[in-house]
């Protein structure tokens, strides 16, 4: 039978070929699906992986839906290995949304374009404050950060909902849930005339820097990855648990902020109750393929988008429902996580033989019949 | 005073969604397993018994549809925590995840399909008392089921030898195995039958609870469950009774909207989800108190001979 034996030390090669592996297998069942579905499998996966990179705005398209993906997912990797779960982004996003919003929406005819850089920074701030409700809870009554955070999703939902249904819905909306659509003074410039994408791309590789030199080249960094993978070493330095809690949840709040900000006002233009698309949630799986690293994350990031601009195809084209791309990016990250065991274990095959401790015990049995027999 | 006895009927009737899945995290944790892929499981059992109910008219062939779907995604989740030793928190995320995303895609065909007529459950006699029948005695028999489990779950768990061994896995499963136990496969096993759990819990969501198929209608109640145990600390009673009160929670809001209350929805809706933190910082607060009742491996693999 197989037998899975530990390494004595983790494979380099095995963790850059185990994302590579569960895209073949998920692509595998994939193709298994299609066929099941009674649609054509090289059509379905030549709209995965094809159609999004064939002409110059699918790939800006692509940029686009990849950036709020791979900024949340940034912040994650911090937060993941740091060995604090925050699987909340998604409620980060929306509050740092309503806040770009609350911003965009006091601009008039007369504001300057400064106004996108306070938008901004609102959502950033927006994000880490709801982020910062996890850490104070963890922090001061040893709350669990993964319910708490992801209650807050929850909660942040709602909150939105109130706001476009409530004190922000717009007067001439025709009653629709949804705010004014923004001035123009307070949409986030685009990069090229023609294409929907925006500054936000160019932020997200700046952030990329950002978190490489954060994660290798700062001691901050150092002590926060130390805290993930041997706490007891890291108390035994005096690194303070305390502040690599605080540090990831604001940072991660904060990207994810960010990415609602950007979200809120580029490609939205107004709040809607559409806002979570499930980034939040998706970043997760970004955060885990791109191997916690900043650079995995951006080939990671674009692999997501591609599932998301292939699932809004396959409803189109196929008349395949859209919540194929959640199908897909679950059976992704599990069929990671299954790979990655073989950084830690190789399989060995064992070919099964007769138990050992079988002629031992008939041994003492006879031994004592023997004896008893002598007494 | 009526509209009381309803309450207190819609807040059992909730209430059992809860237990049946905070008892089947109940055992999957004291067997020292956190599964965090609750909500995915019984999303997707809630497809699997309302599809169930709609092609047999059998709620008992729907329970068993749920459960068998809840188990087997339970199953997959432990094939990878128990034997390949991966991060039991990503793997259920990631079961969570991919639930979402499944049920919702098979589920398409089952929107606009309709249960037939659902049975009224009277107990004769006792469901004519005036007040405590209508409270008590008109409900699905799962409502009862819900209540006997945990009887026979604290019975288990307390007063059997294999309720024993189960809790020595969960506390010390290098132990367990020192004295000869197949630890891995008795971890299995209880993964399984609480998957299979959760898996009634979202049968009884799409089948009884709110008999139709939504996408994402388990809105929470997993995770809610999840929290739950740490809530009941890990006793089977308390489940119960945790489970009543977020059931009654989350049905005020109801109440309160019929009472007149002017809160805008989004506030009562926030409800159930802010009392769990709530609820979760009362109880973690006590640091000790916490580890003195969790199972001590719980969220850390074990692998023999490492």
């Amino acid at each position: 039978m197989l037998k899975l034996e530990a390494r004595p030390e983790q494979s380099k090669l095995m963790s850059y070929l185990s994302p590579v592996l569960a895209l073949a297998i998920t692509i595998v069942i994939g193709t298994i699906l299609f066929m099941m579905l009674g649609k054509d499998p090289v059509r379905g996966l030549y709209i995965f992986f094809v159609e999004p990179l064939k002409s110059v705005y699918a790939l800006t398209e692509l940029a686009m839906k990849a950036t709020p993906l791979l900024l949340i997912a940034l912040g994650l990797a911090v937060c993941f290995r740091s060995n604090v779960w925050n699987i909340g982004a998604e409620g980060q996003f929306v509050i740092g949304g309503i806040a770009a919003a609350g911003v965009a929406m006091m601009a008039d005819k007369d504001t300057g374009r400064w106004i996108v850089v306070a938008v901004l920074v609102a959502g950033v701030l927006g994000g880490m404050f709801w982020g910062g409700i996890v850490a104070f809870l963890r922090d001061r009554f040893n709350a669990n950060e993964i319910l708490v955070s992801l209650m807050l999703v929850y909660v942040a939902e709602q909150v939105l909902g109130y706001m476009v249904y409530g004190p922000w819905k717009d007067p001439a909306g025709f009653n629709f849930p949804q705010t004014i659509t923004f001035l123009k003074s307070t949409n986030v410039p685009k990069l090229f005339t023609g294409f929907r994408m925006n500054i936000g791309v160019l932020i997200a590789l700046a952030a990329v820097g950002a978190f490489w030199v954060l994660l290798f080249r700062t001691y901050a960094g150092f002590q926060l990855q130390v805290g993930g993978l041997a706490p007891a070493a890291a108390r035994y330095a005096g690194f303070s648990s305390r502040k690599a809690l605080w540090t990831a949840l604001l940072l991660s709040g904060g990207m994810a902020g960010l990415a609602g900000a950007l979200e809120v006002a580029g490609p939205l233009g107004q709040l809607t109750p559409y806002v979570p698309a499930g980034y939040g949630f998706a970043a997760i799986i970004v955060a885990y393929v791109g191997r916690l690293h900043p650079v995995g994350i951006i080939f990671s990031s674009i692999l997501m988008s591609m599932f998301y601009i292939g699932g809004e195809l396959a409803q189109s084209r196929l008349g395949l429902p859209k919540s194929l791309t959640g199908v897909f990016q679950g059976l992704l990250l599990f069929t990671l996580l299954a790979c990655d065991t073989l950084i830690f274990y190789r399989i060995r095959w064992q070919a099964s033989r007769p138990s050992p401790a079988a002629k031992p015990v008939a041994n003492v049995a006879t031994s004592t019949l023997t004896t008893g027999k002598g007494a | 005073m009526d509209s009381f006895a309803l309450l207190l009927a819609a807040t059992l009737n909730s209430g059992t969604v809860l237990a049946f899945a905070a008892l089947g995290l109940l055992i999957n944790e004291r067997a020292g397993i956190v599964n965090l892929g609750a909500e995915g499981i019984m999303l997707v059992a809630a497809i699997a018994g309302y599809a169930t109910c709609v092609h047999t008219g059998s709620d008992t062939m729907a329970f068993i549809g749920g459960a068998a779907a809840g188990a087997l995604m339970a199953g997959a989740f432990g094939l990878l925590v128990i034997w390949l030793n991966t991060n039991q928190y990503a793997t259920g995320l990631a079961l969570s995840l991919f639930g979402v995303g499944f049920s919702a895609f098979v589920g398409i065909g089952y929107t606009q399909e309709k249960l037939s007529e659902r049975p009224n459950f009277h107990i004769p006699y006792l469901a004519d008392i005036p007040f405590i029948g209508p409270a008590f005695f008109r409900q699905h028999p799962m409502v009862y089921g819900a209540i006997a489990l945990t009887a026979v779950l604290a019975w288990f768990l307390y007063r059997s030898r294999a309720g024993l061994v189960l809790r020595s896995i969960g506390e010390s499963p290098e132990s367990a195995h020192a004295l000869g136990y197949p630890v891995r496969r008795i971890r299995m096993v209880a993964v399984m039958v609480g998957g299979a759990l959760c898996g009634i819990s979202g049968a009884y969501i799409s089948v009884v609870y709110t008999p139709l198929w939504v996408e994402g209608m388990v809105a929470g109640k997993g995770w809610i469950a999840l929290a739950l145990t740490t809530f009941a600390t890990w006793r089977p009673a308390r489940v119960l009774l945790g489970a009543y009160l977020f059931g009654g929670v989350t049905m005020l809001q109801f109440y309160l909207q019929g009472e007149g209350v002017q809160i805008p929805s989004q506030f009562l809706t926030m409800m159930p989800y802010l009392a769990t933190i709530i609820v979760l910082v009362l109880i973690s607060r006590n640091v000790t108190f916490i580890r003195v009742n969790m199972p001590a491996s719980i969220g850390k693999p074990f692998f023999p001979g490492s």
